[in-house]
């Protein structure tokens, strides 16, 4: 009924606000795209802070028996890396990505609870700066002040108030449940909006990836979070309540929370890494001029992994002495899993296949996400053969690879996200120069440390140690691993600095700067605060295709 | 002349690293004892499968970047829009579930043979004890308990002696992990653990806990000495000795009592029965203090005495306040426990 | 951000999509019963693990109370079905028994664990069944009492006359939600008093 056009170009209202209207209008907002930004700048910010956290630790490594950090303090750090890094960096820098993004492409004007939202993001944001709160008690911020100490997944009894009295655990175990609160609700409210908030014509096989892997991921988030909150509220019990959950005087079992953390934790990285699947899907078509080869099995493949990787949890146990039918179905379900993934990135190989490819800074990020996340996959299938993960498990061989897969996969896909939908939420191309400065600076810096810091896991060299001896064969390859960390560092600097300058000067993007076919390029950029002039009807995968090739239209194939 | 005595000690240690593995001491592609073959074996395998699927998937994204980049002569022309292939879905579906089938299956068997090995009769058993940052080693079967430095006899073609481990925690979790010897098997509170090893060659091996138990969790390390029978079991006599007891050390042996060091070390025959800290009924014996930490020195000793700090900051063991004479007499007697 | 709602509204009636309200319902839902699945692991896991202390034998099951609990979902959706239909004095009459039903599981838990605490010296620190039994029984009971609350506050509305027919739909929402915490007592009260006694 209604025709597809596009829609007027809006002018933005201008109003004189001052200063101190703009920051009440930002922090009452509801509106998906305000909120979204602000879950990005926000991670930004964590991920600068983790980043330093990195850097110290790498100069405390670059040496054996290095005397630049008390044990105390790197402790402090590895575990506030790590914790930052998934809850305060990566959770939300992806759900603002989804938050902005998945109302825009399926042609609605919000999310389907606008205040909900709010909360889930306020409540995140508090909860990070509530466990940053901890460097600042105790004994102050030059000795990380009380901050957790008991590595990311604070193994039991490690955090038994008779192993770590005070409060410093107490900090980790209430920032993460408040976030897991957040996270929850957002879970809810996209999956809410992905089922329940589509524009006419959308049918769920005309989703775009993006928003498939948005609601895979809110679905996961929903069962994956939980558990973790259930072990953290036992945690609270047996610290402050005298229950005996994990207290092996009353015959209490710390294998027990190992479980429940990992039924959360394996999850937890595919919420990580399923919407970044997103973003490569959404780009490297663009980018290759081409549809995306094989969209059935795209959804297939990233369904089947959300429900296999729930079962795949005791990977991470496989040195805590299960018998060895226990080790060996877990073997089988993890390599399962690599299957469908596998799949995946086949379909993208086939979709450059044949293309016209563009290598702007979106696609050399996506490039360098393919490249290593083969890689990835691959020490991973190594990690999930219990005998290897038996030498290769909590060394540094794991580090490496889940490095691999964050920074190397994620990260990658991420800054692909940026220089591909900067423009859109901004209105502003980013540098194409600097783009590709950032790009290699970025890529030598992140191959110097994380390819050579394998060697060490494969010679022997467990993970959170502050220090090592000379003469184990470590200290060539932690050296070269923390040079590393310079050029990444620069590599950021120059993406901050391309950021800020194309905010203020860069060239006007228009609506649809890459000519790409989903519906968040058929409005202005910015777009308006309601989205689109008026809901559209869609009759395929790709509205925008089909407008700009009505002698070829999508939806005679598909 | 006490440190000549140490070097001494200690050379046949450092040559023995030497000849070992030359690339690192810890180096899991170096194995000597079947556990770690049977995962060297698996793992060389895998590595060559990967391998080939790697130098497959990375010529066809190669290929893709090189041949299918937009060319500056191009048209504006779209390239053709191919959706999807079934046949192309199945054979990348079909083929990594062979691949999955053969690797399972391999590992499996490796599981299996190493974790199911039943114990031939004439093993040696100790029980490993993992503490915040030291291990304790009993050997039940002789009547002794040592720390920090396990000895076992080598495992030759002859005779076939491995050495079985039972791994315990008396506080949170460790693991052991001696990568030339066997893959890693933690240490947890509450649920025994137990593992093997049959080391084919003499010699020291090195290895550290592997999971994070603490603030020294980086210098709780181990040493494995591999040697001939007959050295191991003169090892095993002089271990089940009860403390040398040297009479111009007495005011030394009763400093050990008169500062409370009893009620957290043992030193057989006298007094001192404390489990919280290493069995130091022949601490002279070791190689390092403070479980790899530092050489057994002297000086090291009397270092480490005063302020354990020094070497290993958040370890257990609490400064001692002590007189300079009072730290000599008890560092005197500590060096009469051979 | 009414206005956001009244435009959202138009487009998904258009149409035939789900209920937002009720796909967000299912999917707390959803999560948590991943909660409450991992505290019925543990306290399976416990069963008989105890190193001393009282056992489930101590346990009186709560029979009566449970009925109650039960039979309020049958009032709740009598309620739902009477507001659809536009009864309002229907409605409001079944929305107040479900509120009682429940305040009287509530009561009853109440009183089991006073006479445990109090008369049997039983609480969550005793032992490895303490631990499970109070932490799992606990967690549904807050969640019975966050569902009394949402029940007491739409039952002031509703009392005043304020809630119609065209708030049914928001009601079965948190029908939704009074059904889920009856079926988890259904798994509770079989593992806590059938299995593990």
């Amino acid at each position: 009924m209604a025709t597809q056009t596009l829609p007027p170009s809006a002018v933005p209202v201008a109003h004189k606000s001052g200063a101190l209207r703009t920051i009440l209008e930002w922090m009452g907002t509801a509106d998906h795209k305000k909120i979204g930004l602000m879950y990005i700048v926000y991670a930004v910010l964590f991920l600068v802070v983790m980043g330093i956290e990195a850097i110290l630790m790498r100069i405390q490594l670059a040496h054996a028996n290095s005397t630049f950090l008390s044990p105390q303090v790197f402790n402090r750090l590895f575990t506030m890396h790590g914790t930052t890094g998934v809850f305060f960096v990566a959770m939300p820098i992806l759900v603002g990505f989804g938050n902005y993004l998945v109302p825009l492409m399926i042609g609605a004007r919000d999310m389907a609870f606008p205040r909900l939202n709010a909360f889930s993001f306020w409540v995140t944001a508090f909860s990070g700066f509530l466990l940053y709160g901890s460097f600042f008690a105790g004994g102050g911020f030059s000795q990380a002040g009380i901050a957790p100490d008991v590595g990311w997944f604070a193994y039991a009894p490690l955090t038994a108030p008779a192993f770590s009295p005070g409060h410093s655990t107490d900090y980790w175990t209430l920032s993460i449940m408040l976030a897991g609160v957040g996270s929850i609700a957002g879970a809810a409210n996209m999956i809410a909006t992905v089922i329940g908030m589509r524009c006419p014509g959308m049918t769920m096989s005309r989703l775009p990836l993006f928003a498939w892997m948005n609601l895979v991921m809110g679905g996961l988030i929903l069962v994956t979070i939980s558990p973790l909150t259930a072990a953290q509220l036992m945690l609270m019990g047996d610290r402050y309540l005298g229950s005996h959950f994990f207290d092996v005087a009353a015959g209490g079992s710390v294998v027990m929370w190992m479980h429940f953390f990992w039924i959360f934790g394996h999850p937890e990285v595919y919420v990580l890494i399923i919407p970044c699947f997103g973003f490569i899907s959404e780009i490297v078509p663009v980018f290759s001029r081409k549809a995306m080869f094989g969209y059935p099995a795209m959804v297939a493949a990233s369904v089947g992994i959300g429900f296999v990787s729930l079962g795949v949890w005791a990977h991470h146990m496989f040195t805590v002495g299960m018998p060895s039918y226990g080790n060996a179905f877990f073997v089988l379900t993890t390599m399962v899993v690599a299957v469908p993934t596998g799949i995946k990135i086949f379909n993208w190989l086939a979709t450059m296949w044949g293309g016209k490819i563009r290598f702007d800074a979106p696609m050399l990020f996506c490039t360098g996400f393919l490249f290593q996340f083969l890689i990835a996959g691959l020490t991973g299938i190594m990690l999930a053969t219990a005998p290897f993960d038996w030498q290769l498990g909590n060394s540094y061989f794991v580090v490496a690879h889940f490095h691999y897969v964050i920074v190397g996969g994620i990260l990658f896909s991420i800054f692909a996200a940026f220089y591909y939908w900067f423009p859109k939420m901004t209105g502003r191309m980013l540098s194409e120069t600097l783009g590709k400065w950032h790009f290699w600076v970025f890529l030598i810096g992140f191959h110097l440390t994380f390819d050579f810091l394998h060697i060490p896991g494969l010679l022997g060299m467990p993970r959170r140690v502050y220090t090592y001896d000379a003469g184990r064969g470590w200290e060539t390859w932690n050296f070269i691993a923390s040079i590393g960390t310079i050029f990444q560092v620069i590599g950021i600097l120059i993406f901050v600095y391309n950021m800020i300058q194309a905010y203020i000067q860069g060239p006007v993007a228009g609506n649809d700067p890459w000519d790409a076919w989903t519906l968040e390029w058929a409005t202005t950029s910015p777009p308006p605060e309601y989205n689109l002039a008026r809901i559209p009807e869609v009759r395929s995968r790709r509205p925008l295709w089909d407008i700009k090739h009505p002698e070829d239209p999508d939806w005679k194939y598909e | 002349m006490l440190s000549l005595a140490a070097f001494a000690f200690l050379a046949p240690s450092v040559l023995a690293q030497a000849h070992s593995a030359p690339l690192s001491p810890t180096n899991i592609f170096s194995p000597d004892s079947t556990p770690a073959h049977s995962i060297f074996r698996l793992s060389i395998f895998e590595l060559e499968v990967e391998g080939a699927i790697f130098v497959v998937v990375f010529s066809l994204l190669v290929y893709s970047v090189g041949k299918f980049r937009q060319r500056k002569h191009d048209d504006d022309s779209e390239p053709a829009q191919i959706y999807g292939s079934n046949q192309m879905e199945l054979a990348w579906t079909v083929l990594p579930v062979l691949i999955v089938v053969v690797l399972f299956l391999t590992t499996a068997q490796v599981i299996h043979r190493v974790q199911d090995a039943k114990r031939p009769p004439g093993a040696i058993e100790v029980t490993v004890v993992g503490h915040q940052f030291w291990w304790e080693y009993r050997y039940t079967q002789y009547g002794f308990t040592t720390a920090n430095e396990l000895h076992v006899p080598v495992s030759d073609a002859e005779r076939t002696t491995p050495t079985y481990l039972a791994l315990l925690s008396a506080d949170v979790d460790h693991s052991f992990w001696v990568p030339r010897l066997a893959g890693k098997t933690d240490l947890i509170p509450n649920h025994p653990n137990s593992m093997w090893i049959d080391p084919q060659e003499e010699g020291i091996f090195l290895g550290q806990c592997s999971q994070y138990c603490g603030t020294q969790h980086a210098k709780m390390l181990q040493r494995v000495y591999v040697q001939s029978r007959a050295d191991f079991d003169r090892w095993v006599q002089e271990q089940k000795q009860p403390a040398v007891v040297d009479p111009s050390a007495a005011a030394g042996a009763a400093l050990f009592i008169a500062k409370a060091c009893f009620a957290c070390h043992t030193i057989q025959g006298t007094m001192a029965h404390g489990v919280v800290g290493p069995d130091l009924t022949h601490v002279m014996s070791r190689d390092t203090i403070g479980s790899g930490a530092v050489p057994n020195t002297p000086e090291n000793l009397r270092k480490w005495i005063r302020n354990p700090g020094t070497f290993k900051p958040g370890s257990l063991m609490p400064a001692q306040d002590l007189t300079d004479t009072e730290l000599e007499q008890l560092a005197g007697y500590l060096q009469t426990l051979r | 951000m009414s206005t956001n709602s009244a435009v959202l509204q138009s487009g998904e009636d258009a149409w035939g999509l789900p209920s937002r309200g009720k796909v967000g319902m299912i999917s707390l839902i959803i999560a948590e019963s991943a909660i409450f699945a991992i505290f019925v692991a543990a306290y399976i896991f416990y069963i008989g693990k105890s190193l001393s202390g009282p056992t489930p034998q101590i346990l009186q099951i709560p029979i009566l109370a449970s009925i109650c609990l039960w039979l309020s979902s049958v009032t709740m959706h009598w309620s739902v079905v009477a507001l659809h239909k536009n009864k309002k004095s229907t409605f409001i009459l079944f929305w107040l028994l479900t509120f009682v039903l429940g305040a009287i599981f509530l009561g009853a838990t109440a009183r089991e664990w006073h006479h445990l605490i109090v008369d049997e010296g039983f609480t969550i620190q005793t032992n490895l069944f303490g631990t499970t039994y109070y932490s799992l029984v606990g967690l549904h009971a807050s969640h019975v009492t966050f569902g009394l609350i949402a029940l007491f506050i739409v039952g002031l509305f509703g009392l005043a006359g304020k809630v119609t027919t065209e708030h049914s739909d928001r009601c079965e929402v948190i029908a939704l939600y009074w059904h889920f915490v009856d079926a988890v007592w259904v798994v509770v009260f079989t593992v806590v008093y059938l299995l593990g006694r």
